[in-house]
């Protein structure tokens, strides 16, 4: 069937190339990564371009490292003071959650809460909020209490403005559907608004699970306590450097529990919403 | 509370036959925001088993009289009146269908279409729907995905859903918001013709906004031809072709005569 006049032409099969980094499983690209940052790390220590004290070297963190895990399976004097942050941050946590569903659902709800309230949390969200730690100190005394109040008030406002923002997600047909249901204020509300807004808040559950631990170790530093933000203080001001990487690591692991427990409840109510995240953490 | 009152004219002649489900007279609409009059002297009586469907250009008002019939907007002056009793809000005996399926992913299938009882009735009794839901089910083609989340639908599938869930509390009259029109083109034909068959099944009273001209033709007894500023009613469009309508009546030269007639008023208005 081949005509005459044409010569016979081979199937145009070709191969799209991926580029090899697309192609290598992530945790090798992690390891990768890893290694070559500890590897520069040790060189520049190594041939003592820093000093000592500004950047110990690898094995002087890893040291340190080893015998801050240590303090802390042994449950000595660390222990005590990670669980007083993780108890801040807890505490604090909780509180932003319930201040900042109940304002957002204010704000998201209600005109007044629209009109009046929300340009004065504007107001409020654009200062410093760490600038506002001397006073929590003064009211609340140098416990566990002002430490709260800073991570607490640091962490209200992305949940505010997440679920105020959620409230309005729902499409404008899905509004008309449920009038036309007959539907009750509150029952648009707790039936069709909040749910559609449970992606959103989450996302401001997340916002806030890294602010109130700023605001925790914030107000450690500040208004000093027995947290482990005293102790990287102390440490500091010793110019025990390894140290201060050390508790940092080991802060930044309180930290990862609270966001994953917060992915992990996302996960959990939010099941219908299988939308991809890039990275695929969170 | 029987009432028998002089229809218009015009609507007297074209409709002889059954007891009028709906009745609008003398309906506008104007915003007072903008002054606009979005509805200007509309008058409209649909009868038990009619097919209505009104077409017309975006922002001929057509939209804003569904929204009034459904009881969600109220008119400035006039009368809607629904099985003998005006509309004052939305009732249980209208079923609406929008655009999107409109239907919630964190509930199956089944709870979805007895949502409308769960809202109005409580839990209990939308449980006890779950058999009702289920023949509806059945009826459009769907009885094997009862617990089935929305996600896991395709679209022509959540919006035969949501035709369950308008079907559900067996309203007096059907409203539907362009229900089709997010579909493919393929799938749009097909659910015209289901819908058609569900309609007739039924014997469903029902009202349909739309701007294709050819899902009109081939749903509708009767089409209602508007104009914008302000909105009106221009022409009662009778179709004549026999039911159960089929896809090849498109190919036929009364169906084309009819949709180049309206074409025709419609086109004029786009010059304008």
């Amino acid at each position: 069937m081949t005509d005459a006049s044409r010569p016979e032409v081979e199937d145009t099969v070709w191969e799209e190339r991926e580029a090899l980094i697309d192609r290598i499983p992530r945790w090798i690209a992690m390891t990768f990564l890893f290694v070559a940052v500890v590897a520069i790390w040790d060189l520049v220590t190594r041939m003592g371009w820093v000093s000592a004290i500004i950047l110990p070297t690898p094995a002087e963190t890893l040291e340190d490292l080893i015998f801050v895990g240590g303090n802390l399976i042994a449950g000595e004097y660390m222990v005590d003071a990670l669980w007083t942050t993780t108890l801040t941050v807890a505490y604090g946590f909780l509180i932003a959650a319930g201040i900042g569903f109940s304002l957002g659902v204010l704000v998201g709800e209600t005109k007044f809460g629209e009109r009046a309230v929300m340009p004065y949390l504007v107001a409020i969200d654009t200062m410093p909020k760490v600038a506002f730690a001397p006073l929590f100190i003064a009211w609340l005394g140098f416990d566990i209490g002002s430490k709260v109040a800073l991570a607490a008030f640091i962490a209200t406002f992305p949940i505010v403005v997440a679920t105020a923002a959620g409230l309005y997600a729902a499409s404008e047909n899905e509004r008309l559907l449920f009038k036309s249901m007959g539907a009750t204020r509150l029952q648009t509300l707790l039936r069709l608004k909040l749910p559609t807004g449970l992606p959103y808040i989450f996302t401001g559950l997340k916002i806030a699970s890294v602010g109130v631990m700023a605001g925790a170790i914030t107000g450690e530093f500040l208004g000093g306590g027995r947290g482990f933000g005293a102790l990287i203080r102390q440490s500091a001001s010793q110019l025990d450097t390894p140290r201060v990487f050390a508790l940092i690591l080991y802060l930044s692991l309180l930290g990862l529990a609270l966001y994953f427990t917060v992915v992990w409840m996302q996960r959990y109510f939010v099941f219908w919403n299988k939308a991809e995240k890039p990275g695929g953490i969170g | 509370m029987s009432k028998v009152e002089p229809l218009p004219l015009e609507l007297q002649t074209a409709v002889p036959q059954s007891l009028p489900v709906y009745e609008i007279e003398r309906l506008s609409k104007t915003y007072a925001r903008n002054n606009l009059t979005a509805l200007s002297d509309v008058y409209l009586t649909i009868h038990k088993g009619e097919f209505v469907s009104v077409i017309g250009t975006s922002g001929c008002g057509k939209s804003t009289l569904l929204k009034i019939m459904a009881g969600l907007l109220p008119p400035t002056t006039g009368r809607v009146v629904l099985d003998g009793r005006p509309v004052l809000g939305p009732r249980p005996d209208i079923g609406m269908m929008f655009q999107q399926a409109t239907l919630l992913p964190w509930k199956t299938t089944i709870e979805n279409i007895v949502l409308p009882i769960e809202i109005r009735e409580g839990r209990a009794a939308a449980k006890a729907a779950h058999v009702r839901a289920m023949d509806l089910l059945e009826l459009v083609g769907l009885g094997d995905f009862p617990n089935v989340y929305p996600g896991e639908l395709s679209g022509g599938m959540a919006q035969r859903a949501s035709i369950c869930r308008m079907l559900v509390a067996d309203p007096a009259m059907l409203l539907l918001d362009e229900p089709f029109s997010a579909l493919d083109e393929f799938t749009r034909d097909f659910m015209n013709m289901e819908f058609q068959r569900i309609c007739m099944e039924r014997g469903a009273t029902a009202f349909l906004v739309t701007h294709s001209l050819e899902e009109a033709v081939i749903l509708s007894d009767r089409i209602q031809v508007m104009k914008a500023r302000p909105g009106r009613i221009v022409e009662d469009v009778r179709i004549d072709l026999p039911r159960p309508r089929t896809l090849e009546m498109i190919n036929t030269q009364e169906f084309g005569e009819i949709v180049a007639h309206i074409r025709e008023l419609l086109g004029k208005e786009a010059h304008e």
